[in-house]
C-alpha cells in the first residue's frame, strides 16, 4: 500500500513538468490569440512596422525578428570560433594541469548572470565602441552581438570540450600510428567524430542568444526601424517584450501582441531544442 | 615534410590564440566590474537601504529580496525535482510515458527566461491574483530551475551502483525502502550539488521576476510573501535605465554587480568543489 502510494506520488510530480510546459504554452497562446485574430497571423509575423502605441496601432514584428536574428548571428560569429577553438585546445593540446584549472573556470564563467554582461555592455563597451568607430550611438546591434558573443563563449566551449574529450582514444592513437601529426589528427579525426556534440553546443548557444533578454535590453539600443546596418540601434523580440510590457494594459491589444512575440520566440527555441534532442539521441544510438 | 610542420605549428598557435583571446575577454570583463564597483563597497553598502533617490546608501533590501526569492523557489522546486528524478530512474516505465516527460523537461530547459516571466505574469500575477509579489516571482523561478534539479538528481541517482539496490532487496526491503533508505542517501551529495547550482541560477535571473516580483524601490522590507521586493539583478538594470543621476547610479550598479557576482560565483564554486571532492573520495 505505502509502496504504491510512493510510486504514484513520484509519478504525479514527474507529470508536473508536462503540466507546467502545457501551462506555459496555453497561457501564452491564450493571451496572444487576440492579436492574431485581429491582425491576422501573417500580417503580424511579416508586417514591417512596429508602432503598437500609435493610433491606429501598427503591429508587424518582422523587423523585431530580423533584429533578433542579426544579433544572434553576430554573437555566434564571435563565439563559435573562440568557443570551439578553445575547447579543442583544452581537450587536445593543453597539458592536463592547465585543463584541470581551466575547465571548471569556464563552467564558472557560464554561470555569470546576464544582467552583469548587460551592465558591462552598457556602461563600458558601448561608449568604447562609439568612440572607436565614431558613431552617434554606441548602443547598437554590433555592441549587443559582441556582448552576447562573450556571454555564449563559455557555454559553447564547455559543451564542445565534453564532445572532444569523449572521442575514443583508439581513434586518436590509430591516427598518430599512421603518422599524422596533432593538427591533422584534430581536423581529420577528432573534429569529424565530435561533430554532433559541437553542433549541440552551437544550438544551445543559439537558443541562449536569441532568448536572452537583459543583454539586448541594455545594449541593443531599441530603435524599431528596419535593420540596415550593424552599427544601428535595433529592437530584438525580447527587447520589445521586456521594455514595453510595463506600459501595457492587461488584456489590451499591445499586451496581447507582446504575448504574440513570446509565442514566436517559444516556437523558434522549441524547434532548435528539438533539433538538439534529435542530434543527441542519434549520437547515443 | 616542411609544409606539414608549418601547418602544425600554425594550427596549434591559432587554437592557442582562441583560448587566450576568450580568457582575456572574460577576465577583462570581470576585472572591470571589480575595478569600477570596488569604491562603493563597504559594510554600510551591504547593510543599509538606498536613500536620496538611490544616489546614496546601500542595497540591503535588494539582498534580502534576492534571498527570499531564491530560497522560496528552491524550497518549492527541490522536492518536486528529486521526486520526479526518482520516478524517471527507478520506475522508468512505460517507455513512451517517460519519453513524453523527458521531452517536456528538455523543452522547459530551453524556454527563454522572458517567456517564463510572461507566463508568471499571466498565471500567477493575474489569473491566481497573487499580484506582483515574492510568491509570484518564486513560483515562476521554481519552474525555471525545476529542469536543472531534475537533470542533476537523475544523474546522481543513476550513479548509485546497482549492487546497493540488490543487496537491500536481498535483505527483504521493498522498493520504496530501497529508494528512501539506500539510493537517496547515497546520491544525496550529488543531488545537493545540483540544488546549489540552481540556487545560483535563480539568484541571477532578471527577466522572470521583472513583471512578477521586482520593484525598483521600496523603503520597507517585505513583511509577507505577498509583498513586492527589490532584487539585486533587477536593481542593476533599474539603476542603469531608470535612474536620473547616471554619474551616481553607475558606480552603485557596479557595486551591486560585484555583490551578485560574488554570491553566484561563490555558490557555483562550492558546488564544483563538492563535486570534485566527491569524485576523489568515491567509495564505489
Amino acid at each position: 500500500m505505502k509502496d504504491k502510494m510512493f510510486k504514484y506520488i513520484t509519478m504525479l510530480t514527474a507529470i508536473l513538468s508536462v503540466v507546467f510546459l502545457f501551462g506555459i504554452i496555453i497561457s501564452i497562446f491564450t493571451e496572444g490569440f487576440s492579436v492574431f485574430s485581429k491582425y491576422g497571423f501573417f500580417n503580424f509575423l511579416f508586417g514591417t512596422s512596429w508602432h503598437p502605441t500609435h493610433e491606429p496601432a501598427e503591429m508587424g514584428i518582422f523587423g523585431l525578428i530580423v533584429s533578433s536574428i542579426v544579433v544572434t548571428i553576430g554573437a555566434l560569429i564571435v563565439a563559435l570560433p573562440l568557443g570551439v577553438g578553445s575547447a579543442i585546445y583544452l581537450s587536445e593540446i593543453a597539458n592536463p594541469k592547465l585543463r584541470e584549472i581551466l575547465k571548471p573556470f569556464i563552467e564558472l564563467l557560464a554561470s555569470i548572470p546576464s544582467v552583469i554582461y548587460g551592465l558591462f555592455g552598457m556602461a563600458f563597451l558601448a561608449p568604447f565602441i562609439r568612440k572607436v568607430f565614431n558613431l552617434p550611438i554606441g548602443l547598437n546591434a554590433f555592441s549587443a552581438s559582441i556582448i552576447l558573443g562573450i556571454m555564449v563563449i563559455p557555454i559553447i566551449s564547455s559543451i564542445s570540450e565534453d564532445a572532444f574529450s569523449s572521442v575514443s582514444k583508439h581513434l586518436k592513437e590509430a591516427s598518430y600510428a599512421l603518422g599524422a601529426n596533432k593538427i591533422e589528427t584534430i581536423f581529420r579525426v577528432i573534429f569529424p567524430s565530435a561533430k554532433s556534440g559541437v553542433l549541440t553546443g552551437v544550438l544551445l548557444g543559439f537558443g541562449r542568444a536569441i532568448g536572452e533578454t537583459m543583454v539586448v535590453l541594455m545594449v541593443a539600443g531599441g530603435s524599431t526601424a528596419m535593420f540596415k546596418n550593424i552599427f544601428q540601434p535595433v529592437r530584438p523580440m525580447t527587447y520589445a517584450i521586456a521594455a514595453e510590457m510595463g506600459e501595457t494594459v492587461v488584456g489590451g491589444m499591445h499586451y496581447s501582441a507582446l504575448f504574440g512575440i513570446a509565442i514566436i520566440l517559444f516556437i523558434i527555441t522549441f524547434i532548435s531544442n528539438l533539433l538538439m534532442q534529435m542530434i543527441i539521441n542519434k549520437g547515443s544510438n | 615534410m616542411k609544409v606539414r610542420e608549418i601547418k602544425e605549428f600554425l594550427g596549434i598557435n591559432i587554437l592557442r590564440s582562441t583560448i587566450i583571446i576568450s580568457m582575456v575577454f572574460l577576465i577583462l570583463f570581470l576585472l572591470l566590474i571589480f575595478i569600477k564597483g570596488f569604491s562603493v563597497l563597504s559594510l554600510d553598502f551591504l547593510l543599509k537601504a538606498p536613500k536620496n533617490g538611490m544616489t546614496e546608501g546601500g542595497i540591503f533590501p535588494a539582498i534580502v529580496g534576492t534571498f527570499y526569492l531564491t530560497m522560496l523557489s528552491v524550497i518549492i522546486a527541490f522536492p518536486l525535482g528529486v521526486l520526479s528524478a526518482i520516478f524517471l530512474v527507478e520506475f522508468g516505465k512505460p517507455k513512451w510515458f517517460i519519453n513524453i516527460i523527458r521531452t517536456a523537461i528538455n523543452t522547459l530547459a530551453g524556454v527563454p527566461s522572458i517567456v517564463y516571466g510572461l507566463f508568471g505574469l499571466a498565471v500567477f500575477v493575474t489569473l491566481f491574483n497573487f499580484k506582483v509579489s515574492i510568491l509570484s516571482g518564486a513560483l515562476t523561478l521554481s519552474i525555471l530551475i525545476l529542469p536543472i534539479i531534475i537533470n542533476s538528481s537523475e544523474e546522481a541517482i543513476k550513479q548509485v551502483p546497482y549492487n546497493f539496490r540488490e543487496a537491500a532487496y536481498g535483505l527483504g526491503a521493498s522498493k520504496r525502502q530501497v529508494i528512501i533508505k539506500i539510493v537517496i542517501p547515497a546520491a544525496l551529495p550529488n543531488i545537493l550539488t545540483g540544488a546549489i547550482l540552481s540556487v545560483g541560477r535563480a539568484a541571477g535571473e532578471t527577466a522572470p521576476i521583472m513583471f512578477t516580483a521586482a520593484t525598483f524601490f521600496t523603503r520597507r522590507l517585505p513583511k509577507s510573501i505577498m509583498n513586492e521586493v527589490m532584487a539585486m539583478p533587477y536593481h542593476i538594470y533599474a539603476l542603469m535605465t531608470e535612474g536620473s543621476f547616471p554619474e551616481k547610479h553607475v558606480p552603485i550598479a557596479y557595486g551591486t554587480a560585484i555583490v551578485l557576482l560574488m554570491l553566484v560565483l561563490g555558490i557555483n564554486l562550492i558546488a564544483i568543489i563538492i563535486r570534485t571532492k566527491m569524485r576523489r573520495n568515491k567509495k564505489w
